[in-house]
């Protein structure tokens, strides 16, 4: 008895003419219409909202602007009544922006395939005549251009409103933390990161509501460790021992005194500005009393008596290259990421 | 050409085999009817058809040679799954804009005119269809696809008995005006007992007989005679199941062409696809399996010993 013999016909390559791409513009969006309004509802009422707090800032920043000289004292109030009545609810809106990109990666990502794989429709999309390598890839691009172009244009509305702040001299520049990932092209490869991470979650975990929560959670971690640990590392920060280092806008990543070639601990620093009657509150915030010379600065005070204020920071030229460096990792991982889901889909048993 | 043709296939989730050793090849133009017990391996068999699962050992290849899951494979065979997976927020009218979209054919028209014959409305989502229009959308969709192939997995599992004939109608309309080959797999016999013309008997994932059925009928026969002697012939026939009735004895055995007549005080009848299946289904461990390159040399599987 012979072994069965298979014929020859094993060529992937010499099959029908495959379907073409453009059949599934309109699968995705009969598929996923209801989430791509839902995106398109969050940007709307975000936009809406900025447009609307946004313009009266903009109406009231315009008289600050036709003060001159800008140095004049009454100019340089008036600056700062701006910004003391604008720069909370701004920082409060900043805030908010934060979880764009996780709500989308969460709404948006995580049921593509989830879905799917939950209720058994997999069955059914992957035995059609598309095949389902191509149908994921087409999913997967038409989905990620739409949230991540979506996420583009809000990041140049966000930058349209902050902008009265910063030249009005609000001290937090384009590098602090709420505002960096929020324009440029950041806002934008973060919303393609939660994008990608929804869609892997999805097909890793196989059911929509916890593999929400997966995505969010994976999201908060990487936004968090990125800002706290591996932002600063994009380019080596600067040092700068003169106590009267313009950090304006900067982004300082630490300030600390030394003396005497040691870090100064708050208690040297507490003795020696008891001289002046100077309550060090912290190492950076001092409180004269009534007995403090009216001339005395306490930081030159410091100086002058063998400390050295050391700070480190990230001028805030260096903006646009952080946010090429950020957005580029950012675009290699999504890739990694959507080849991971692609794999995963061609991989998986029934 | 073969439709399904299988070497050595198993597939393994886990530490559990779902399937093994499993060769067989069923010809073109046949209702080939895959039956067993509930978790024999029907649904892995047809997975690993349609290419919705990878082998563990083995090939398995489709219409004539194309790997399963190829672009020909997916373009040639239609698959409708257990439970009938549908968009449950799609209307009728979206499952079929849907399928057209995902393949290279697709007839509207034929489409249309079924679901009207079949009174089940475009503009209703399948959700709210009952399980025997769900099942019928499913199938449809499927037929409309023009597929050379069109397997089934448990088609008819929920379905009433008046919806199972319908079901069957629509199959076999299909089959009588286009020649459309088909595999469907079953635990309910009943169903497939007037349609299938090749039958495949699998049991704990593996196959025990596979055939046409006029074939598997004429090499098996029911021996009756004393139950006292039944012991004996035991050992020189190839008893696929014995039942004992009182003094009689029934034995369910396999013969080859040549056999001579039954022996003195045993009368021989012919068996029913029924009892065969039966007998069968209730010897997991017999197995009848005809070598497949015999079947593909012979045109057509023969049951021998």
């Amino acid at each position: 008895m012979s072994a069965l013999t298979v014929p020859a016909r094993q060529g992937e390559n010499a099959g029908p003419r495959p379907v073409p791409w453009r059949a599934m513009a309109w699968v995705t969006w009969r598929q996923h219409r209801l989430a791509l309004a839902g995106v398109a509802a969050m940007f709307g009422v975000a936009a809406l909202y900025l447009l609307i707090a946004g313009l009266p800032m903009h109406r009231a920043y315009a008289p600050l602007v036709a003060c001159h000289p800008a140095g004049k004292a009454s100019c340089q109030q008036a600056d700062g009544t701006f910004l003391s009545t604008y720069a909370p609810g701004v920082g409060y809106v900043l805030g908010l922006a934060q979880v764009i990109p996780a709500l989308i990666g969460a709404f948006a990502a995580a049921p593509v395939l989830a879905r799917e794989l939950e209720t058994g429709t997999f069955r059914y999309a992957w035995t059609q005549g598309f095949g389902r390598t191509r149908w994921a890839v087409a999913k997967l691009v038409l989905l990620a251009v739409a949230v991540t172009s979506a996420a583009g244009a809000f990041s140049v509305l966000v930058s349209w409103y902050v902008h009265p702040l910063w030249a009005a001299g609000d001290n937090n520049g384009p590098l602090y933390p709420t505002i960096f990932d929020l324009r440029g092209v950041a806002l934008a490869a973060w919303t393609l990161a939660a994008f990608a991470i929804g869609a892997l979650a999805g097909a890793l975990i196989r059911r929509v509501v916890p593999a929400m929560f997966a995505t969010i959670a994976a999201w908060a971690g990487l936004a968090f460790a990125t800002g706290a640990f591996l932002r600063g590392h994009y380019a080596a920060p600067l040092t700068s021992t003169k106590a009267g280092v313009n950090t304006h806008r900067a982004w300082v990543i630490s300030q600390v005194w030394r003396s005497g070639g040691r870090p100064a601990t708050l208690d040297m620093i507490r003795q020696t500005l008891h001289a002046i009657d100077v309550q060090a509150v912290t190492p950076g915030l001092f409180q004269p009393g009534p007995a403090t010379p009216a001339n005395v600065d306490p930081v030159r005070y410091l100086v002058q008596h063998g400390y050295t204020l050391v700070t480190t920071y990230q001028p805030d030229g260096r903006f646009w290259p952080f946010q090429w460096i950020e957005g580029g990792w950012l675009l290699a991982l999504s890739l990694l990421l959507f080849a991971a889901v692609v794999w995963l889909v061609r991989r998986r048993a029934a | 050409m073969n439709v399904i043709e299988a070497s050595g296939l198993g597939k393994r989730y886990g530490s559990t085999w779902a399937l093994r050793e499993c060769t067989l090849a069923i010809p073109a133009g046949r209702v080939a009817a895959l039956v067993g017990p509930n978790g024999a391996g029907k649904t892995t068999m047809l997975n690993l058809a349609v290419g919705l699962a990878a082998p563990t050992t083995g090939v398995v290849a489709v219409l004539g040679g194309w790997p399963a899951g190829s672009p020909a494979a997916l373009d040639g065979i239609a698959f409708a799954a257990q439970n009938t997976p549908l968009y449950k927020n799609f209307s009728a009218a979206d499952m079929l804009h849907l399928t057209r979209n995902l393949n290279r054919r697709f007839d509207q028209g034929y489409a249309q005119a079924r679901l009207d014959e079949l009174g089940i409305p475009l503009k209703r989502k399948t959700g709210q269809l009952s399980g025997g229009q769900q099942a019928q959308l499913a199938l449809t969709l499927a037929l409309a696809r023009r597929p050379q192939l069109l397997v089934l997995d448990e088609p008819m599992a929920t379905l009433d008995p008046l919806a199972r004939h319908d079901f069957m109608a629509t199959v076999m309309t299909a089959v009588a005006d286009d020649g459309v080959s088909v595999v469907l797999s079953s635990h309910v016999l009943a169903e497939l007992e007037r349609v299938a013309d090749y039958l495949i008997l699998v049991s704990r994932g593996m196959v025990q007989a596979a055939g046409e059925v006029e074939d598997l009928l004429a090499c098996h026969q029911v021996l009756t005679g004393p139950a006292a002697e039944a012991g004996r012939y035991a050992e020189r026939l190839s008893v696929v199941h014995a039942r004992h009735g009182g003094a009689q004895a029934h034995l369910l055995v396999r013969t080859s062409r040549t056999a001579g007549m039954p022996p003195p005080g045993w009368e021989a009848h012919s068996v029913n696809l029924e009892e065969l299946t039966l007998a069968y289904l209730r010897e997991p461990a017999a197995g009848a399996l005809p070598g497949p390159a015999r079947a593909m040399r012979a045109g057509r599987a023969e049951v021998a010993k």
